[in-house]
């Protein structure tokens, strides 16, 4: 196909089937000794296909066209003085065309349009989960509204409410079409809560808070940019296959007023929280209740838990032995390695894909440019106009310039289509953050095994010092005894502990190995 | 009007044969850089082929840099006041950039265009200069490129203009006549207002079709830079999936090239000729200005003359015995002054006739590079859409 390059153009000009190609009259070599009336015939026959302009406005849409804006334009009318064949100005409506949407720019070409419509660009998975169920999200209609309750603020916040619409066949949800007012800071709470449920899953990250964007956004632009992102990630969610069974999704989706999820707390009252324990663990003897365990220790309110693990994962890295458990798997290790290998080249083509997206811009906007610079000066020759040849020439320029107008909106439509699939680029990447996140629980499951395993150790051996001491003493020693009676009991939670750590561990272990087609 | 043949491979007559037509055909090739560091330049084999009697012989070989085409200009300039000389490409600016092979292709190619046309013009062709710059040796036009243009090259007379000139001036000084003299012709004026917009909008066009040459550029690098990316993300994939980012990756980079090379085109052939239409306007204005200052000779010189026929006459009544050096003068004058009017007319009539051939000559100009422009566009999308095409039967393995 490449070859095309090396036929004559004449041939090339055959096979293009675009309408607008053939308007080029491009087959007849010119030569110097052309004479001018060739020229003229071949330009009234463009010319018969013009319709006479009036005004200026007539058949683009009235978006911020920069070729529509000089009114002035309107005094193309006047004929002028050596009046022979006066030439229509351009007409816009020659310049108009319906945007290339994928449908009938395929069957120009002769392809079948892709089965999949970028409309579902939602869905990242690439092979749908089970083939009958479905669950369809849609996020709309953003709504102010009025914070009622106790603000500090008098007249109250305000926030924005968006409304999810459901609709599924799946027999959990006890409906088949539902909707329910959210605000964003109830995905928040969602996002926070499966977190926290699917400890090891690749949890499709939730959009940014955006806060400096939100204040200096356009509200309308800012809001519409914050739906969009909205129903992406709640789309993602419904595709997730075991996500979407989860009652927390089932719970945002369904459940009218407010959302009955437990709210995250920030950092700075978690660290409160946090300090405020913190004597008493460090006083008592106290054991992680292992309940507790199966969540990480960054982002709890357990600072002993979190120093504890920190000087774990330090004796890791810089100890001189070996810690008890290890990650053994060679499999985890590589896939993890290529994962890492494969986010950078995701980022990185990203990243080029921008920048290709951006040089089209460009080329279509110089392009363009070009064009309204020969409309002007076609105008210009023609007002001035004292020799035909003149007149001819502003003829070509006219042409000149309607192609490249023509040519500069295909840019802008290429754009616009480039854009929506290198998209998924950047989506891919929002992906690779929940696998980052995956892997990360398992790293900070192990983490936890390590330490409590490392804390056993040492109780254990507080027990035997405690017992060999007091057995010195004739009698027992009260206090003592009292003493290894309580860090038996410690020693006893914390085997629990490290049970469900190590249980935890080999889940997200277990989870791995299949979550890798997700 | 004598065809011009641009091509150095021989001319279908043969310039012996007594029926053939009167050609000069001149190329300018072959650029080679001399001299080292700040002294480098380039210079140029010029080949003339010709059956004008006038020339030494059918074929003539001589080296030329281009100061040489610059002497050439301003003698024509000079001596054919009243026509538009063909515009000489710019003096490079920027050091780095004066010798790279673009740069030189293109200053090649606008020296050959401009002494084509000279050639080409019915009476520039016949000029002295143009045969001694085809033909002279390179000492010789070293001398003659060197040699100061300056007060010292006036003949006797042309100085005796001069201090005229400036004895005029000072008298309308002093009357308080000082305003310009300038010709009142409506048709003229419209023909100034229409060069000086002219060149306005020509350079805004020129500006965006030089912008456009560096957008392609660009673009050819960002599908470079997206190709190479797109196969290292292959790489990681594997399989068929990695397969197809990698056949993504080698057609982005198959179309920079194709991007890269209608870059080069844009820029010779569409880009160049509309800087060269912008020259050719400015070439004109130099030509107005010539217009300007003869007709302001020929009014001065009016002027003085009926001073003098005053003074003259005033001289006779009271029989003088300066009258008969009065009378010399006067004569003198009156020589000066119809020679005055003479030059004035040739510009005028010269100029009348310039426009039409200017007009003529860029319609057809134009009408190439458009044509060229269209022709490479229309190229450079047909090649992108069959790049693409032929990469979705392979993707579509992939995806079902």
């Amino acid at each position: 196909m490449m070859g095309s390059e090396n036929q004559g153009f004449e041939e090339a000009h055959l096979y293009a089937s675009k309408e607008e190609m053939e308007n080029l009259v491009l087959d007849e070599p010119l030569n110097d000794n052309k004479s001018h009336s060739n020229y003229r015939s071949a330009l009234s026959s463009l010319a018969d296909t013009h319709h006479p302009l009036s005004p200026p406005v007539a058949a683009t849409p009235a978006d911020s066209d920069p070729l529509l804006a000089p009114p002035s334009y309107s005094d193309f009318g006047n004929p002028s003085i050596h009046d022979n064949s006066y030439l229509d100005p351009p007409s816009y409506a020659d310049v108009t065309f319906s945007p290339f949407d994928g449908d009938t720019g395929n069957d120009i070409n002769g392809i079948e349009s892709p089965s999949k419509s970028s409309d579902n660009s939602g869905s990242l998975s690439r092979s749908p989960s089970s083939s009958s169920e479905y669950i369809k999200i849609t996020v709309s209609n953003p709504q102010k509204e009025q914070e009622t309750s106790n603000s500090l603020v008098p007249g109250g916040n305000t926030y924005v409410t968006y409304l999810i619409t459901t609709r599924t066949n799946i027999p959990e949800f006890g409906a088949s079409e539902f909707s329910v007012r959210r605000r964003f800071r109830d995905i928040v709470t969602l996002s926070d809560r499966l977190a926290e449920s699917y400890r090891g899953y690749f949890v499709p990250p939730r959009p940014d808070k955006n806060v400096v964007e939100s204040q200096v956004m356009q509200k309308q632009e800012f809001v519409e940019q914050r739906r969009v992102a909205l129903e992406k990630y709640l789309r993602r969610l419904a595709d997730h296959p075991v996500i979407r069974k989860s009652d927390e999704l089932k719970v945002f989706l369904q459940v009218q007023g407010k959302l009955p999820l437990p709210t995250s707390t920030d950092v700075a009252s978690r660290m409160l929280d946090g300090a405020a324990k913190l004597p008493k663990q460090l006083f008592g003897e106290s054991a992680v209740a292992p309940h507790e365990i199966v969540q990480p220790a960054k982002g709890g309110r357990d600072l002993l838990r979190l120093f504890k693990e920190l000087r774990q994962s330090m004796a890791n890295d810089w100890g001189g032995s070996k810690p008890p458990v290890v990650e053994e798997d060679k499999e985890f290790l590589e896939r993890k390695e290529k994962m890492h290998e494969l986010e950078q080249q995701l980022s990185n083509a990203s990243q080029q894909a921008e920048s290709l997206v951006k040089a089209q811009q460009d080329m279509g906007e110089t392009m363009g440019e070009l064009g309204l610079a020969f409309i002007k000066l076609t105008k210009f020759e023609n007002e001035e106009a004292m020799f035909n040849s003149q007149r001819v020439r502003a003829a070509d320029m006219k042409g000149l310039a309607t192609a490249a107008v023509k040519a500069s909106r295909f840019y802008r439509e290429l754009n616009a289509q480039t854009v929506k699939h290198l998209d998924t680029f950047h989506e891919y990447l929002g992906l690779m953050l929940s696998v980052n996140g995956a892997f990360s629980d398992r790293s900070s499951a192990l983490l936890t095994v390590q330490t409590l395993i490392s804390e056993l150790d040492s109780l254990h051996s507080r027990a035997e010092k405690l017992e060999s001491a007091s057995s010195k003493i004739f009698g027992g020693d009260k206090s003592r005894i009292h003493k290894l009676e309580e860090l038996k009991e410690t020693i006893r939670v914390t085997e629990d502990a490290k049970n469900v750590a190590i249980r935890e561990y080999e889940r997200i272990k277990g989870l791995m190995l299949d979550d890798d087609g997700i | 009007m004598i065809t011009v043949q641009r091509s150095v491979s021989g001319s279908s007559q043969s310039p012996r044969s007594p029926s053939s037509q009167p050609f000069l055909s001149v190329s300018v090739t072959d650029p080679v850089k001399l001299g080292n560091g700040v002294q480098a330049y380039i210079s140029y084999r010029v080949i003339t082929k010709t059956n004008f009697p006038e020339y030494q012989g059918p074929e003539k070989i001589v080296i030329r840099r281009y100061s040489d085409f610059v002497w050439l200009r301003d003698r024509l300039f000079e001596k054919y006041k009243g026509i538009f000389i063909p515009p000489l490409p710019e003096k490079s600016a920027v050091e780095k950039f004066r010798f790279s092979a673009e740069f030189i292709e293109m200053r090649r190619q606008a020296l050959d265009i401009f002494v084509n046309r000279i050639a080409s013009h019915q009476e520039l062709q016949q000029s002295e200069d143009l045969r001694t710059f085809l033909q002279a040796d390179e000492e010789m036009m070293e001398r003659l490129r060197s040699h100061e243009t300056g007060i010292f090259k006036k003949k006797p007379a042309d100085l005796m203009q001069i201090f005229k000139d400036v004895q005029s001036r000072v008298s309308d000084v002093v009357l308080g006549k000082e305003k310009p003299v300038e010709e009142s012709n409506p048709e003229y004026e419209k023909l100034k207002n229409y060069v000086f917009e002219l060149e306005n909008h020509l350079a805004e066009a020129q500006k965006h079709a030089y912008r456009l040459v560096k957008r392609h550029r660009e673009l050819g690098q960002s599908l470079s830079d997206f190709g190479k990316a797109a196969k290292l993300l292959g790489a990681c994939e594997g399989n068929a999936l990695g397969k197809a980012f990698s056949e993504l990756g080698a057609k982005s980079e198959t179309l920079s090239i194709k991007l890269q090379k209608e870059a080069h085109q844009l820029l010779m052939s569409f880009e160049e000729p509309l800087k060269d239409y912008v020259r050719a306007v400015q070439s004109i204005k130099a030509t107005i200005a010539e217009r300007a200052n003869a007709f302001r000779q020929q009014c001065e010189l009016a002027e003085t003359i009926k001073l003098k026929e005053i003074n003259l006459d005033k001289l006779m009544l009271t029989r003088s015995d300066k009258v008969g050096e009065a009378e010399i003068e006067y004569k003198e004058l009156k020589a000066a002054s119809e020679e005055a009017t003479n030059r004035f007319e040739t510009i005028v009539r010269l100029m009348n006739e310039e426009i039409v051939r200017f007009q003529e000559q860029k319609t057809v100009d134009m009408g190439i590079a458009f044509h060229e422009f269209a022709k490479g566009q229309a190229r450079l999308a047909n090649g992108i859409a069959d790049a693409w095409r032929s990469l979705l039967p392979k993707l579509e393995v992939c995806s079902s």
